[in-house]
């Protein structure tokens, strides 16, 4: 052992215990000073109470809070993914897959050549940053407000397509079907498909 | 002889069970396991405005001994791993564990050679809560599932069968890496 902790002998402590300024008011505090800190406790229970009731109420977060992706659709049920990849370039966690496939005249589901045929999200991974959504030239990708995603199971918090497809609104048509009689691709991205056309299948 | 006799087979035991999940649950202690910034939202959530003491959780208890929940918040570096272990082995069983955030999940976004790539190599954990930190809503929400499971747990014989049948389960379970799903 060294002798570091050996106090000096030199009397720097005796100096260093008077030097120290003395304490003026050394017994309880005044009746007056008491009764002062406890009026702000008392004054507490008149406040209100800003605990929220979780579970009970749900207090809406932001209008822009980062939750739980979706996948858009055009008004007329097919998808919006064309399968680029953007968003999973774009990832800094790698928490994105997807794979592309192309689109078939008896088998499309989004308009122009490609669609998304698999698409994953591992919520284990996802930071929630948004960095996907910027990145999707479609706007196929955007975040919802859910946020209840806990689970007992890594398996359990992979969302494939079907998780995170938007739900299919009244007057869509379930893909796979074809595009709106005369338009391509480019009217749909600009927003001149506003429904579905009674020949492309029963809306629902 | 005795009432258990004159009562439909095994509704003393479950009730005695649903008992015990009943009381485990609403006090459950969790042990202060702040590794990062999911701590301070756990700080958050047992503070004043989303207020664990409603279910029972307001002692976030710095003794192992005396917690029975740890939540690890937080990246969980290869150094501290065989801390959190240890914390672990020191817990008095019945003993459970949540993985909050996305790092100590699965890595999170920090997929690097010092980080543990999800803390359930070290530990069994009950339930995963994504986010990055997830609000406070989020780990309730969590701890309100976890709820839900400790409420229905078995006890003694039956508790040590159904380990046994989820070490089997586990056992003969596809490995990950061999999982293809739709990529096949």
């Amino acid at each position: 052992m060294s002798n570091e902790l050996i106090p000096s002998k030199d009397g720097a402590l005796e100096r260093a215990a008077q030097e120290s300024i003395p304490v003026a008011n050394t017994g309880p505090a005044s009746l007056g000073k008491q009764s002062q800190g406890f009026g702000v406790t008392f004054a507490t229970m008149f406040k209100k109470v800003n605990t929220e009731q979780y579970p009970e109420e749900k207090v809406p977060t932001a209008p822009r809070f980062h939750g739980r992706h979706q996948l858009n659709r055009y008004p007329d049920g097919l998808e919006r993914c064309i399968g680029c990849e953007l968003c999973a370039w774009a990832c800094p966690a790698d928490a994105i897959y997807v794979e592309g496939a192309s689109n078939t005249e008896d088998g499309r589901f989004s308009p122009g050549e490609r669609y998304g045929r698999v698409y994953q999200i591992n919520y284990l991974r996802c930071i929630f940053c948004g960095l996907c959504i910027e990145a999707c030239p479609t706007r196929a990708l955007t975040m919802t407000n859910e946020y209840e995603l806990a689970d007992d199971g890594r398996e359990k918090l992979i969302y494939e397509k079907q998780d995170l497809l938007a739900p299919l609104m009244p007057g869509m048509v379930k893909p796979p079907h074809a595009m709106f009689p005369g338009t391509d691709d480019g009217d749909y991205y600009r927003g001149q498909v506003t429904g579905a056309h009674p020949s492309q299948g029963e809306q629902v | 002889m005795g009432i258990e006799e004159k009562l439909p087979s095994g509704f003393l035991l479950t009730t005695v069970e649903k008992l015990a999940g009943y009381m485990r649950k609403n006090a459950l202690w969790p042990a202060t396991f702040g590794l990062a910034c999911c701590a301070i939202e756990m700080m958050a959530t047992g503070a004043g405005r989303y207020d664990l003491a409603r279910f029972g959780m307001e002692v976030f208890r710095a003794s192992p001994r005396q917690a029975d929940l740890m939540i690890v918040a937080g990246r969980v570096s290869n150094k501290m791993a065989p801390v959190l272990r240890q914390i672990y082995d020191q817990m008095a069983a019945p003993k459970w564990v949540i993985a909050m955030g996305a790092c100590a999940s699965s890595g999170g976004m920090f997929n690097n050679y010092a980080i543990v790539q999800g803390v359930d190599h070290i530990v069994p954990v009950d339930i995963y809560l994504p986010g990055c930190p997830p609000r406070p809503e989020m780990l309730m929400d969590a701890i309100l599932k976890l709820h839900e499971q400790i409420g229905n747990e078995k006890l003694g014989p039956n508790r040590a069968n159904v380990i046994r049948e989820v070490e089997a389960a586990a056992l003969a379970a596809v490995p990950t890496i061999s999982m293809k799903g739709l990529l096949a």
